[in-house]
Formats: structure tokens, sequence, C-alpha cells
């Protein structure tokens, strides 16, 4: 079913809005890469979980493990697999075929 | 009731001043620029001497005054900035934003000509230029009117039917150096009459824990329209306000105001239509000539936006020729920016009046009393023969 969406009349005003609403908007569909974890190169140093600019890599913060990305939201920009000490991600084409 | 206030002699600069330190905004952000600087440069004695509870910000550009001032009206705040020209011009992307997010932040604007060539002196070209920046312009024609127009401006964008942004404009140098007796208004009744500002809940609502807000967020093609189009409506709702407010103002210290001033308008066969300080001039002119027995009138545009475009119409329906004085070139190869505004007004007028462009006094350039008269004999001129040999007149330049 199609979004109702609001008239100039029901819209609050001057395009304030509720905070967060950045979450609604995926823009993992940007990407053209990926990024791909080697799980048996990486020293979980972090270094790639700093270096994204969206919040994308995913960790274990008690356990100080690399868990994963968040593909809703990575725009395989690349930076993580640059920075990486270990060679430990690669980025490959997206294809379309994998979600 | 009229006012209580005392006569005192101020430049308009200076009047601008004391409006401020009478409104008491919450916080001033401003950069210097001639010849407004000196409007900042008094305030901030005030509040070097405790005269107001007012936040100073000293920025290090105009784009970073008009900038402070929307993050201070986000919160709330009152907010209020002065310049001129080009400091005007480099606040360009910052105007868009403070209008479309709907804050009510009042700005002196002393008018002096765009640069190239570099010049200090008025014309119209700087604030003409913001004409359709969703902000609120308000004219004035002497230095009564430049503290009277600063006292309704933070009515009027406060008002919950509006919420835009206001520009009070005074002439640069013709009226903001130059001293004119007034009559200032007491701080008290100043209080009185703007009241606090009306409290925003959906702003408020950043202020409390865990609940933030965000504010001009990316907004695309579902959604943009939707939030110009409410600009718009308020905009017009200004369009009500206004005068409402100018009535008030008259009825508690003696000054109406409305759109407009109509001199000697409602009999003529000709009119001029000008804005700021030549209007002054263009009465006594009027006055001359009337005694001579032509005649003639002037219509004083207060309000540019929004622009009172029906009344304008109904006012300057019965004349036979309508004389435009631009104080801005459009450099557009047929006319200054008020001219095509009168035009369109007019268009739909059943027997509508000859209608001509003056561009006048750019870069300071004089207007005297010999210019205006031979403006009204050209219109006399046209109304007579029944003939236009010419749209546009430069006046005042060395051909």
């Amino acid at each position: 079913m199609e979004e109702k969406k609001k008239t100039w009349k029901e819209l609050p005003e001057g395009d304030i809005l509720e905070g967060g609403t950045s979450l609604q908007f995926k823009t993992g569909n940007w990407r053209s890469e990926r990024p791909v974890h080697i799980p048996e190169k990486c020293i979980h140093c972090f270094i790639c979980w700093i270096s994204c600019p969206d919040g994308a890599v995913k960790v274990d913060e008690e356990n100080g493990k690399f868990v994963g990305f968040d593909y809703d939201f990575c725009k395989g920009c690349g930076i993580c697999a640059y920075e990486c000490p270990k060679d430990a991600i690669k980025m490959v084409p997206e294809t379309g075929e994998e979600k | 009731m009229k006012g209580t206030g005392r006569r005192v002699a101020k430049t308009a600069n200076e009047a601008f001043a004391e409006a401020m330190r009478q409104i008491d905004p919450d916080v001033v952000a401003a950069y210097p620029i001639t010849p407004a600087t000196e409007i900042v440069q008094i305030f901030s004695q005030f509040v070097a001497d405790g005269l107001v509870k007012t936040e100073f910000v000293a920025v290090e550009s105009e784009h970073s005054a008009m900038s402070a001032c929307i993050g201070a009206s986000i919160s709330g705040a009152r907010a209020m900035t002065g310049t001129s020209s080009q400091g005007l011009a480099l606040m360009w992307e910052m105007l868009y934003i403070a209008a479309a997010l709907r804050l009510p932040i009042i700005m002196a604007v002393v008018n002096r000509a765009l640069s190239a060539p570099i010049n200090i002196h008025c014309d119209h070209s700087d604030t003409l230029g913001a004409r359709d920046s969703g902000w609120i312009q308000i004219y004035s024609e002497n230095v009564q009117e430049t503290y009277d127009n600063v006292i309704q401006a933070v009515r009027i964008a406060e008002h919950p039917d509006v919420r835009l942004p206001v520009m009070v404009t005074t002439d640069g140098f013709i009226l903001s150096h130059c001293l004119e007796t007034i009559e200032m208004l007491t701080d008290e009744e100043v209080k009185e009459f703007i009241g606090e500002p009306p409290v925003r809940e959906n702003l408020l609502k950043s202020l409390e824990e865990n609940k933030p807000i965000t504010i001009g967020a990316l907004d695309l093609q579902d959604y943009y329209f939707e939030h110009k189009r409410q600009e718009a409506e308020a905009m017009k709702n200004a369009l009500k306000v206004i005068p409402e407010i100018g009535k008030e103002f008259g009825e508690k210290f003696g000054r109406s105001y409305g759109f407009f001033e109509e001199y000697k308008l409602e009999d003529a066969t000709v009119g001029i239509v000008v804005m700021g300080s030549t209007a002054g001039t263009g009465k006594d002119v009027v006055d001359e000539l009337r005694k001579e027995g032509k005649k003639v009138g002037l219509l004083k545009i207060r309000v540019f936006r929004p622009f009172p475009f029906e009344e304008i119409s109904k006012a300057l329906s019965h004349l036979q020729v309508v004389g435009v004085m631009d104080r801005a070139d459009g450099v557009n190869s047929y006319s200054g920016p008020v001219f095509p505004e009168i035009c369109a007004c007019l268009y739909d007028l059943e027997k509508r009046p000859k209608i001509v462009d003056f561009i006048y006094g750019l870069g300071g350039r004089d207007i005297r009393k010999e210019d205006i008269a031979g403006i009204f004999d050209g219109l006399l001129k046209i109304a007579e023969t029944g003939k236009k040999e010419f749209n546009l007149k430069y006046i005042g330049v060395r051909e």
C-alpha cells in the first residue's frame, strides 16, 4: 500500500522533525562495491570501525570483536578496506544478487 | 493614547541601535560594514554597559552572523543583526534558510550599492536583490519610520500566522548618518508592545532530554514543495498581520502604518511610485507642482514583501500615467526591479494607466527636486498626448 503523504497544511512547520530520521533512509542501495571481511586476517584493531564515515561497521564492544558490516547504511566508499593494516577487508563489485 | 516618549535627535543608525536596546534581544550576532557599522557598534556599548541582557556574538563574517542568528532563533531566542550591501550579499544562502525554517529574525539593513565598482553609498540593489528570499521587507522614508518599523517588525515576525524574518531598511548615509528629531517610545512602552516571544512547542522539545529534533533535514521531491507552500502561505498571512500591527501602533503611539502611503494621489492624474527617503523629496515636489495646478501625486511603498498586489493596483487604478522610480537597475535591458511588479498589478485593470520606469540614484547619486519635477513633467506630457516615447529613462546620469 502506498504511503499517505502529508499535505502542506498537515506537515509540521518549517522542516522541523523528530530526531534520527536518517535511520529511515537506507543509503546502502547507493553502493556499487561492498566490503567483505576476511576473518583469518582480521586482528580486531577497530581501525575500520573508527574510519567508517557512516557508522556502518558493527563491533562487539564487550569482547572487542569485529562483528560485520551494516549493509543498510554502508555506501561502499572503501575507506575501511584502504585503512585496514592487515588487508582483512576486500571490496567486491555489487552484482545485485546478494541481499 | 499617544506615546509618552521624548523627542530626541537621532540618526537612523542610532535609532536602530536604540530600538534594539529597548527590544533587548537575547542574541545579536553581527559583523561591521559601512554604513551599518554604527548600529551594532553603538549596541555593543549598550551590552558593555549592562543596559541589555543580550548575548553579543562578534562573528568573522556576515555569513556567520546570519548563521548564528539562525541557531539562536531555532532555540527560541529573539535574534537580531544589522548589515549592508556586500554583507547582505554574503548572507545570501542563509537568508533563504532563515525564512524557510520560519525563524523570526529581525535585521536592520542600511541600503548601499553593491560592488563593483566599490561604493559605500545608497541605492536599493542590495535588498531588492533579496526580494525572493522569503524575508518580509519594510522600507523607511525617514529616521522616525526606521525606528517605528523595527519595533513593529518584532511583532510581525513573531506572529504565529507569520513566523518569517523581517528586514527593515533605511537609506545609507541619507538617513543612516543624518540627524533627525524623532519621538522615541519609552522602554516600558516598547516592552509592553512587543511582549514576550510566543512559545513554540515543537522547538521547546529540543531542550528536553532524550527528545532530539531535526531541523532543516533533507527534503526531496516528495516534501520540499509542501514546505515551500507553507512559507508562501506565511507570507500571504503577513498581508493581514502587517496592517493590523501598524494600526495598533498608531492607536497606541499616534503614528499609524499601512502597506504604503498615498500622498495627494486621490485626485491626481499622474503619480510616481517610490521607496525610501526619496519619498520625502518627492512630496515636496508634489506640493510645489500642486501650487501650479498640476494634478500630481505619490505612492510610497513601505512594505515591498509581502507585495500588496491588490491594494497597490487599487491605489493606482485611476491614474492616467504611473512613473516608477527604481533605485536599482535590473540590468535586464528594460527596467529596474520595482517596475515589473507595478506593471503586473495594473495589468488586469479594465482601464489601465500607462507606465514608465525611471532608474535613479545609483551608488548614492543625489536625486534633486528638479529631477523629480522633470519626471512629473514627463508623465504629464504622456497624459496629455496619450503617447509614450520611452519605457525607461535614467535620471541624473551624465549622458
